[in-house]
């Protein structure tokens, strides 16, 4: 693979020096026309994102980096922080001129408790350097970064659920419309970015549009932190294009002649063997960035068992698709494992699987049931062969 | 840096729990404009920022729901009232949805109905207990979806063991959490309809569960009794303590003297337990009901209403004359009325400082126990400890309220039983009565004469409007018909959250025989403003009580009614399930309906309370004796539990 441009090769501040000397319908033209897309999953324009905001007439607003990286699997923006906190706080501080916020919150993931004294490090030294506080490098903007400690549930990487948390509630996403950009953190216009997208908007600031649209497909433009797990001889945090197929992908991990990929954590789909073509792009097989490769000898229902374990735990318990669905798909799973699901029992779960994706409250419910219905649709033979008709 | 994350807003209710830009049902508060959204084919124009459910209704289209309800925030949680929305790759909560531009709905697809039905039957898989064996069968919101959505074998399965067990520590509500369905109903209706916060969602994911504050029981945390989450239940996961069997057993037993007195409310009600639209008394109907079910008498509490207007009034007076007169820095002002007990209850929790503001008259449903007990057994011959004492209530905390320890002044338990609208029509049916199709019947003496004043206490703004009727009367010594036209003082009635009103004392009469040897003349009282409030639901008694606190225009009213309840009475936690601002405004008319046609509408008037002034009350109103028996002390008890 050619060598990739990456957040280690990019100059301190060049970024936000670029911005404060932009006006804010230039700052976030250039993110729009960069086609930079969300990098928490869900993929949405992070331009169009900002532009809502900054639309949003409001007397204070707020810039959120979601730092609150919870799905199975993904560990990307744990280094991301580690490594690159300051071109995070950057893009954030460009993102604070962009929608016109003074004040920015870091939402970090409880499990990560051991990075806040660097970070608050790190902000410390911003602050010196006159990055933050009041009239930023001379530029009249005034921003600052605080970090609030999240308490370890993985809906709270869901925005608005992440926004009642910091306003001090039981972390529980809210009905959508209004979306945050409008009315977020204490009912003020919200704009809550992932830890990458946040890097990556400081990245294009620096080198411009043109530069990172070149990288990756038409629809997922440039490169994307990936966390590689599994059955693979070289695990760990890559940096690939948007648009790396499968294989490509399983080459450089050294986990070729796996059975089956995971791509986007425990919500996102289950890549048999024969699929190993596909890209991974929005346009595709969309990824959050975790991707658990699995060996021959796995047994799938394991792996759904896992994943639901993990789903019926961390439900925020609101909605009832969601909540109990998730449940039954467990229980499925399990009757399937002792050879006691009828093929009929089979397909009313992959009804439900389906109601879930389109009736639960928010991403949780509606990716949950991802892992199963892929499956179930891609490794017919495995448990066809274990269904109740056939034992 | 810093920042304050106090929240500029009276609701405590979660931000997940509402659609922020919805606008409240029941109120047609556009943000500006209307916005045309097609239903099923049918295009609807609706002020901008209408939910889809709102929208449908408006086109004939029921949207089955759940966790709706018409007097709550949105919540969006149960999933049943989604729809297919043009343009949206996921279904859509209707109740959740406003609509802001033009929208393209379907809200019966095959797709919609298949998820509908799913979410029903996850709800069934969990929901323990059969129809039959619950005092919801019938009227319960899960069963008719059920039944809606054609349900007739348990796809997901069905429990067949509780989870839980059914806290019966309370008074007057009990939990069953394996009737719950997560709606959080209750949740929104304590937190943020009432502002208590007695229960809260627990857990997380299928193991969440609505509890109280530790898991303690609710009867040890601060619940108020009201009743109004039962209210809003939509199966039988809360229901009022039922006393039922108790009050069978007493009317059964040949050596029991069973007395009921029957709330104005509850007879506003009733008829909607039996089939009837509200709005329509059965006042005289239940009398024969309560004859054939085998009560030896009926009484009604209008009779104490009106003795709590003479002992409250008087009280009042009192008060301001020791404040206004002889200056004495320690009398409490404003004075709260008392007879609410959820409202009682709420300020011992959060204002308990303010118990010396309380009006130390009992309830009614508590001075007609110990007048039965004590006059009643007297001028009878019957030996009280033989008597058994029943209150037809619209109210769960009344339960409470007979129970207290405070309540046995007449060396008995005062009220025996407080029975709900609900439980009585339970009764009523047991004893195969027909309750619309009997004939009428009068009350028994010697209580038998009631006023307008007494029933319009089901209503907010009642007492105070009976009060003034009373106090103007005795102090200006002029017909309170001058001043209002009818006798109907308008500005204190309405669902409006809080009234204030400003009453200037122009002119003032004679002191009137009855209060003479409290007060040598009214002339201190000349050219004063009498400055009177009404609050009903305990979050607008909140708005009031902080207003206080701060030292607002309501710490310098004389008299405020507090009702724990919206409404007052007529929304009481005992009423007939469901409710919302249409039924409680349709009860309150009939309430105000069959005040208009009472012959003597004042309480100071009626005969009965002035004949036991005569024989029995002797010293008169806040005497001694109507202070032993009718008047009452309260329990500082404090927010925090141990």
């Amino acid at each position: 693979m050619s060598p990739l441009p990456t957040f280690s090769s990019m100059a301190p501040e060049a970024g936000l020096d670029r911005a404060l000397a932009l006006s804010r319908p230039d700052i976030i033209e250039e993110v729009k026309q960069s086609g930079l897309k969300g990098r928490g999953g869900a993929g949405f324009p992070t331009g169009m994102k900002w532009n809502f905001a900054a639309a949003a007439q409001a007397d204070e607003k707020f810039i959120i980096c979601n730092a609150d990286e919870g799905e199975p699997g993904t560990f990307k923006d744990r280094v991301i922080l580690q490594d690159h906190a300051d071109l995070v706080f950057e893009g954030m501080t460009i993102a604070g001129k962009a929608v016109n916020a003074q004040e920015g919150i870091v939402f970090l993931r409880g499990e990560y408790t051991y990075l806040r004294p660097q970070l608050e490090a790190a902000l410390a030294k911003r602050r010196k350097k006159g990055l933050l506080g009041k009239d930023i490098l001379g530029s009249g903007l005034d921003f600052d970064i605080r970090i609030f400690m999240g308490a370890g549930a993985y809906i709270c990487g869901e925005e608005t659920a992440l926004i009642e948390a910091l306003e001090g509630f039981r972390g529980e996403p809210r009905n959508r419309p209004p979306f945050p950009v409008n009315t977020g953190f204490l009912g003020r216009p919200s704009v809550v970015n992932n830890v990458e997208t946040l890097a990556c908007a400081a990245c294009i600031m620096q080198r411009g549009a043109a530069w990172w649209k070149a990288m990756g497909t038409e629809k997922s433009t440039g490169f994307k932190v990936f966390s590689i797990s599994g059955d693979c001889g070289k695990p760990g945090v890559y940096e690939f294009p948007m648009g790396i197929t499968v294989a490509q992908l399983l080459q450089e991990v050294a986990g070729v002649g796996a059975k089956a990929v995971q791509v986007g954590g425990a919500s996102g789909l289950c890549i048999p063997a024969s699929q190993f073509s596909r890209a991974i792009a929005f346009e595709d097989i969309p990824t959050g960035g975790s991707i658990i490769v699995f060996g021959q000898h796995r047994d799938m229902l394991d792996v759904l068992h896992n994943f639901l374990e993990f789903f019926v735990d961390e439900s925020c318990g609101q909605c009832t698709p969601c909540r109990l669905g998730n449940g039954k798909l467990l229980e499925g799973v399990e009757l399937l494992k002792e050879g006691k699901c009828s093929m009929a029992y089979l397909q009313e779960l992959c009804a439900l699987g389906d109601t879930m994706q389109i009736a639960s409250k928010c991403g949780l419910g509606q990716s949950s049931p991802s892992a199963f219905l892929s499956v179930v649709k891609n490794f017919r033979e495995e448990l066809m062969g274990r269904t109740y008709s056939q034992v | 840096m810093s920042h304050t994350t106090i929240l500029d807003t009276g609701s405590r209710a979660p931000k997940s729990q509402q659609s922020l830009s919805v606008p409240r049902s029941g109120s047609d508060e556009a943000i500006g404009g209307t916005v045309t959204a097609s239903i099923n084919g049918q295009d609807v124009k609706v002020p901008l920022g209408t939910t889809i459910l709102a929208a449908a209704q408006k086109v004939g289209i029921r949207i089955p729901t759940l966790c709706h309800h018409p007097d709550l925030c949105v919540a969006g949680v149960c999933r049943v009232c989604v729809v297919e929305v043009e343009g949206q790759r996921t279904l859509q909560a209707a109740c959740a949805f406003p609509i802001t531009s033009p929208i393209k709905v379907l809200t019966h697809t095959q797709k919609v109905r298949q998820t509908r039905r799913h979410v029903i039957d996850l709800l069934l898989s969990e929901h323990y207990g059969e129809c039959y064996a619950c005092g919801r069968n019938n009227n319960c919101e899960l069963q008719s979806l059920a039944k809606e959505y054609g349900v007739d074998f348990f796809r997901f399965g069905h429990p067949d063991k509780p989870k839980f067990e059914i806290d019966r520590s309370s008074y007057s509500v009990i939990r069953d959490n394996d009737k719950c369905v997560l709606c959080r109903r209750c949740v929104r209706t304590c937190i943020d309809l009432q502002e208590v916060g007695t229960i809260e969602v627990a857990g997380r994911s299928d193991k969440s569960y609505i509890t109280t504050f530790k898991d303690k029981p609710l009867g040890e945390v601060v619940c108020i009794n009201c009743g109004q989450c039962i209210n809003r239940c939509p199966t039988g996961a809360l229901r009022a303590n039922d006393p039922t069997d108790e009050v069978w057993a007493a009317i059964d037993d040949p050596r029991k003297h069973v007395v009921i007195q029957t709330a104005p409310s509850p007879r506003a009600a009733i008829g909607e337990c039996f089939g009837l639209p509200p709005g329509e008394p059965l006042t005289f109907e239940l009398n024969t009901a309560l004859r054939l079910c085998g009560f030896d008498r009926i009484f009604d509490t209008n009779f104490t209403a009106d003795l709590t207007i003479i002992e409250e009034g008087t009280e009042l007076i009192l008060r301001l004359y020791k404040a206004l007169v002889a200056k004495d820095p320690d009398i409490a002002l404003p004075q709260f009325t008392s007879c609410s007990p959820g409202w009682v209850k709420y300020l011992e929790h959060f204002y308990a400082q303010y118990i010396p503001n309380l009006s130390s008259a009992k309830s009614p449903q508590q001075m007609f126990g110990a007048v039965i007990k004590t006059y009643y057994a007297e001028k009878h011959g019957i030996d009280p400890k033989d008597i058994v004492t029943v209150a037809l209530m619209p109210c769960s905390a009344k339960k409470f309220e007979c129970n207290r320890s405070e309540m046995d002044d007449s060396g008995f338990k005062d009220v025996d039983y407080g029975l709900t609208t609900r439980e009585l029509a339970k009764m009523i049916s047991e004893a195969g009565l027909e309750l619309p199709k009997l004939p009428k019947s009068d009350f028994d003496a010697p209580f038998g004469t009631a006023t307008g004043s007494g029933v319009i206490f089901g209503a907010t703004g009642g007492v105070m409007e009976a009060a003034l009727r009373t106090v103007i009367e005795l102090v200006t010594g002029a017909k309170v018909e001058n001043l209002f036209e009818k006798a109907n003082i308008i500005p204190v009635r309405g669902f409006e959250g809080v009234k204030y009103v400003e009453l200037p004392i122009t002119q003032v009469g004679p002191v009137p025989d009855i209060l003479k040897h409290l007060v040598p003349d009214w002339e201190w009282l000349k050219g004063a403003t009498l400055k009177v409030a009404v609050a009903h639901g305990t979050a607008n008694a909140r708005k009031v009580m902080e207003d206080i606190k701060a030292g607002g225009k309501f710490s310098q009213c004389h008299f405020i009614e507090f009702m724990g309840c919206p409404g007052g009475c007529i929304g009481g936690g005992g009423q007939p399930i469901p409710t919302s601002p249409e039924i409680r405004s349709a009860r309150a008319k009939a309430i105000y309906a069959e005040d208009a046609g009472y012959e003597v509408r004042k309480s100071h008037e009626n005969p009965d309370v002035v004949t036991i002034y005569k024989e029995f009350l002797t010293d008169g109103p806040c005497g001694h004796k109507s202070h032993k028996l009718l008047h009452t002390r309260y329990v500082a008890r404090g927010k925090y539990i141990e």
